[in-house]
């Protein structure tokens, strides 16, 4: 610890705290414009200038002076920072003065403005006139992607979003060319960016220069009503801010929360919001003749009742989807034992995971924030980069510390840090497990080794094998940190640990979803299962919110609510309860899902216990009380491998295969979303990104 | 005045061959192995002795400078860098140097690393220099082919030296763009601290020094720190290249002793300012970026650090604009901001925004399309860069305007006075608010 006097106020801090950090601690408010705390520092916007006594008699960039750097006085008082003083005043109006003077006065056409850090700080380092009587300069803007619209003319240079790009995507694909006031930010050629998680741009941009493509003019952010949630577009389960007006939404942004996404979320979680407004379910459907037509509520309760009363207990059966939320994924599950079957199931993607094996089979058991304290990370069938972006760029973060080896078994892929290629199947697992590997060496002397083992080694036939594997690797360290558990699951899918954590898997002679959609049922509920192929032969009844898959299959659609649509509690991978709200009302007759089944329950003759979410949520955390634990991981206790090995059988030679093959069309909002066709179609090389 | 058994550079004007050959006759390489068994402290305490000042442009001294360096490595190599980006309107000195004097420079850089534990050193050619980089080459592949560097040298000192190509821009000039520069990134200066001598090429301990610096350091060794105290006056010690150019009847480049006047450098080498003493307007005495000094003040000034602060100037690399009274002042300096607004390299704020402005209003000025009170304004703006940037390149483009302003202010208002008197059919233009 250091001290330093700051303004006449003296405290204590550490003595690697910049300048301008010392100075917020010890309650100076210091304007900044290129200053990230999550980015490297480049003190080039010169805003953060204090007056530091005793060094050259010239103002000091804040940002890049460390407390340490700072000499003692003559008798070895304390350094004296000051950010109020004349020279202070003055040298930050002047640095205003300069970045404004190549700035339109474009505000009331700009998308920035309200939200804007120039147009704040301008009122309070601005002046009212110009002096700049000569012609401002003017930049053409580039095209650098289907989601980021260029302004460049407001560019004020801060390569904050060179800086992201090159630091946390991994992507050193934007970058400034030019020199001095020609300097202008570009991709080479105007390539558009490859990076999943690219948007972020739009949010660190302090100025209007890089804004929001899809959302470009569409709305002012004063008169937008902002909801805290959680994402649903991938297990991380990102915390976001859905701002909407009336009943559209029409942006979404990040919210901070260092333990799972810090302030980061992937452009799959910003740019959907398109995709909750096309192909949506807005009233209920009954086939007839082959024909989908529109019905009533009561209508399509009906169909279902007489088909569910003509089938046997045994012959109903239900599939939970990738988005389902807690609440009715619980609703569904006292539904089907109230109608007396087995047949549930919550993975429909055929993971081996099973709460039978414990809690902490299932979970990304080393946490999100624990990836920044492993020193070995391998990579089992998982291609982090597409499964969950955020959490790839944590491991990124993680290996620009230093000290970290990744290593892969799996298909090769670029995930933006350098990763050793072990081999490409469960054989080279089993040699790595067995000791025979030379990489299990590494893997003994690691303190806090992380297994991450993704969907692609999980949905196959010998997933538990692997599973298994896997785990024996994981607590191979020879000497393992205390506490430790880097057994690690990465879900694809945001419903998939509530499901595990309800037990939405076949009870006792149950069948399970593969078996179930193969045609083992009469009357099946899909609840948002989007991503099975049901077969011919039972009655379907798909309850979701887009014409995707599943309704087309459907013989009774039952219109749902999406995931800005209602209240709901969605686990993550790492096992973290979190809760979604709601910012706007489901389309046209739908309705909130755990009130459908309620509904549908009463039709049945089999009403469900409750009359309300809360009613609802009081039975849940009955049940299951770590759900009412909200942000709040209940951690399992380490898996068994021995028992695991047991139910495994043997390995299969097939190298693993990436669970998720088109990154921005995994479920069937991202298949409405026209933004995301558009990032598909780029990604996939099918489109030439041509300047214009 | 400098008597020729002074001169350090023998060869300055190609008289000789530049080659090894010439350059042993001439003294070169002379017991440099006998200099370094005496060890790194003896070097840098004859180094301090001598009271060289770094002839880069901000004259620190240089044995200090070597000094900053670790006395042990911490397991990181310590690296020489040589600054030969010559890019100071002007300044023609380092080009002499590794035309015609290379070995000097080579020899001053295998001194120069042991005594600070480099094991290699890089010289950063200026981009336009491609005959220079060419014959230092050259020289460089001499010595290894006489074992006088290389990894297996005569001196027994373990010694690679590289020389780096530039792509022309002035502000790698800056040791810390240099350095980004040297590492394939784009050369835009670091912030400091932490400083070269801590984290400099590839985050190790680096010194840069100026090409002169380091290729006077072998004959001061050789001759004695003392003896090159003894050459000039107090605190400007010992010789230098001085490049005079301009409104004088012979320019040229000639290494004469620190502090002589400005009278004694002209009118010994350069034959005399142009049309007599009295037609003089003003010096620029240390290349582009240090203001300028109008006749009466420059004229039995000493040349020299001290002297040339004092008169609100600089000796910077000693590259001396003579000006005579046939100059238009106004565009001179209009000239040199177009100078310092086309070399900016943009990571700041103040210059990169600065630059463009105090040009564009400079021009006006230039031609008198300007309104008086925009003088102040100028003068205002120039405030608001310098002292505000990364590295001195803002403190360089404000420093020739506000040296303008200072001391021929008259002459802008004057030309604001012809411009408004005669009709225009454009007005005077007014901020687009």
């Amino acid at each position: 610890m250091a001290k330093i006097i700051v303004d006449g106020t003296e405290i204590d801090v550490p003595a690697e705290f910049t300048l301008l950090q010392a100075c917020e601690a010890a309650g100076a408010e210091v304007p900044r414009f290129c200053f990230h705390e999550r980015l490297s520092i480049a003190g080039n916007c010169r805003m953060c200038l204090v007056e530091v006594k005793g060094g050259p008699p010239k103002p000091t960039a804040s940002c890049a002076m460390s407390v340490r750097d700072l000499r003692p006085g003559p008798n070895g008082e304390p350094p004296v920072v000051l950010t109020t003083s004349p020279m202070v005043k003055k040298a930050r109006e002047g640095v205003m003065e300069f970045l404004l003077i190549n700035h339109p006065l474009d505000c009331p056409i700009c998308d920035q403005g309200g939200e804007c850090d120039l147009q704040d700080q301008a009122m309070a380092y601005g002046v009212d006139t110009s002096r700049f009587a000569e012609n401002k300069r003017a930049v053409e803007d580039k095209y650098i992607g289907p989601l980021v619209k260029t302004q460049m003319n407001r560019c004020i240079q801060c390569t904050r979003c060179v800086r992201f790009t090159t630091e946390v995507a991994g992507i050193a694909e934007l970058g400034a060319i030019g020199r001095g006031e020609d300097m202008e930010i570009t991709t080479y050629l105007e390539k558009a960016m490859s990076s999943e998680m690219q948007g972020n741009v739009i949010d660190l941009c302090p100025v209007g220069a890089l804004t929001s493509k899809p959302y470009a003019f569409k709305a002012r952010p004063w008169e937008l009503s902002k909801t805290e949630s959680v994402d649903v577009m991938d297990a991380l389960g990102s915390a976001i801010r859905v701002d909407a007006r009336g009943r559209e939404v029409m942006r979404i942004l990040p919210r901070l929360n260092e333990a799972v996404n810090e302030e980061w979320i992937s452009d799959k979680t910003r740019f959907i919001w398109d995709g909750l407004r096309s192909q949506r379910l807005d009233r209920p459907y009954i086939r007839e003749k082959g024909k989908l037509r529109p019905a009533s509520w009561g209508e399509a309760f009906a169909a279902i009742a007489a088909r569910v009363k003509a089938a046997k207990p045994e012959g109903i059966g239900a599939i939970a989807g990738d988005l389902a939320s807690v609440e009715e994924m619980f609703a569904l599950k006292l539904l089907m034992e109230g109608l007396g079957s087995k047949n549930i199931d919550g993975r429909q993607d055929g993971t081996v995971l099973h709460p039978k094996f414990g809690r902490a089979s299932y979970l990304f058991n080393a946490t999100v924030q624990g990836i920044e304290d492993a020193d070995v990370i391998l990579l089992v069938g998982s291609n982090p980069r597409k499964e969950a972006s955020v959490l790839n760029a944590r491991i990124r973060k993680r290996w620009r510390a230093g000290g970290l080896t990744v290593a892969r078994i799996g298909e090769p892929a670029d995930l933006t840090y350098a990763v050793t290629d072990l081999g490409a199947g469960p054989e080279t697992l089993a040699e790595l497990a067995s000791g025979k590997h030379s990489f299990a060496a590494t893997i003994a002397k690691a303190k806090r080794p992380l297994v991450i083992v993704g969907q692609g080694a999980l949905t196959r036939a010998d997933g538990l094998a692997v599973f298994a594997l896997a785990a024996k690797v994981a607590s191979s360290a020879a000497e393992p940190a205390e506490g430790w558990n880097g057994l690690s699951v990465l879900h694809t899918a945001a419903a998939r640990v509530g499901a595990l954590d309800l037990g939405l898997v076949p009870g006792e002679g149950g069948l399970d979803a593969k078996a179930m959609a193969a045609g083992g049922v009469e009357v099946l509920f899909l609840m948002g299962a989007d991503e099975i192929e049901v077969g011919p032969g039972p009655f379907v009844v798909y309850q979701g919110t887009h014409g995707d898959k599943g309704a087309h299959r459907a013989d009774v659609i039952l219109p749902g609510a999406a995931y800005t649509e209602k209240s709901g509690l969605y686990v993550n991978t790492e096992g973290r309860v979190q809760l979604g709200n709601r910012a706007g009302f489901p389309p046209g007759e739908a309705r909130e899902d755990w009130a459908i089944l309620r509904a549908l329950s009463d039709v049945l003759g089999r009403k469900l216990p409750f009359d309300s979410l809360s009613d609802l949520r009081k039975g849940l955390f009955a049940a299951h009380p770590h759900m009412a634990g909200i942000d709040a991981i209940a951690a399992g206790s380490a898996v068994d491998a021995a028992a695991l090995a047991k139910a495994g059988g043997a390995i299969d030679k097939a190298p693993f295969r990436d669970a998720i093959g088109d990154l921005y069309l995994t479920n069937p909002i991202a298949r409405a979303s026209a933004v995301m066709a558009d990032c598909s179609a780029i990604a996939s090389g099918r489109v030439p990104a041509a300047a214009e | 005045m400098l008597q020729d058994r002074d001169r350090i550079f023998t060869n300055l004007y190609g008289r000789h061959t530049p080659g090894l050959t010439g350059a042993l006759k001439r003294g070169a390489w002379d017991g440099t192995k006998f200099l370094l068994e005496k060890g790194r402290d003896w070097i840098i305490e004859e180094m301090k002795k001598s009271g060289l000042r770094g002839r880069g442009g901000a004259g620190f001294p240089t044995g200090l400078k070597w000094s900053f360096m670790p006395k042990q490595s911490d397991g990181r190599p310590h690296y020489l860098v040589v600054n030969a980006d010559e890019s100071e309107p002007g300044t023609c000195k380092d080009r002499e140097i590794m035309r015609n004097d290379p070995h000097l420079l080579i020899e001053g850089c295998l001194i120069a690393s042991f005594a600070m534990g480099a094991h290699a050193c890089y010289i950063y050619v200026r981009g336009e220099y491609i005959a220079e980089r060419e014959a230092l080459q050259r020289a460089v592949d001499e010595a290894y082919e006489a074992k006088l560097v290389g990894k297996d040298n005569v001196h027994g000192w373990p010694f690679d030296i590289y020389v780096h190509h530039g792509a022309g821009a002035y502000i790698c000039g800056e040791e810390t763009a240099l350095i980004e520069s040297l590492e394939g990134k784009k050369g835009q200066p670091r912030l400091k601290p932490p400083f070269p001598a801590n984290m400099g090429l590839y985050g190790c301990p680096t010194t840069v020094n100026n090409v002169e610096s380091i290729a006077v350091a072998g004959t001061i060794l050789r001759r004695g720190g003392g003896w090159f105290a003894g050459l000039g006056r107090p605190n400007n010690t010992g010789t230098k290249l001085f490049c005079v150019s301009g409104h004088v009847n012979n320019p040229c480049n000639v290494e004469e002793e620190l502090g002589l006047t400005f009278r004694e450098l002209i009118d010994r080498h350069c034959g005399g300012i142009r049309g007599g003493w009295d037609n003089l307007l003003a010096v620029i005495p240390g290349g582009s970026s240090v203001p300028m000094v109008p006749a009466d003040q420059i004229a039995d000034a000493h040349m020299d650090f001290d002297t040339l602060r004092g008169l609100g100037s600089g000796l910077g690399t000693a590259a001396v604009i003579v000006m005579d009274k046939s100059t238009d002042i106004i565009r001179a300096i209009a000239r040199i901001s177009y100078f310092y607004k086309h070399e900016s390299c943009g990571q700041c704020t103040p210059c990169r925004e600065g630059t463009g402005w105090m040009w564009r209003v400079m021009n006006r000025m230039a031609e008198g399309r300007a309104q008086k009170r925009e003088i102040d304004m100028l003068l205002e703006v120039t405030k608001q860069v310098e002292g505000h940037t990364i590295c001195a390149l803002g403190d360089a483009a404000a420093w020739p305007i506000q040296g303008l302003i200072r001391h021929f202010r008259p002459e802008i208002e004057k030309r604001i006075d012809q411009y408004s008197a005669n009709p225009h059919s454009e007005p005077v233009r007014v901020a687009a608010e």
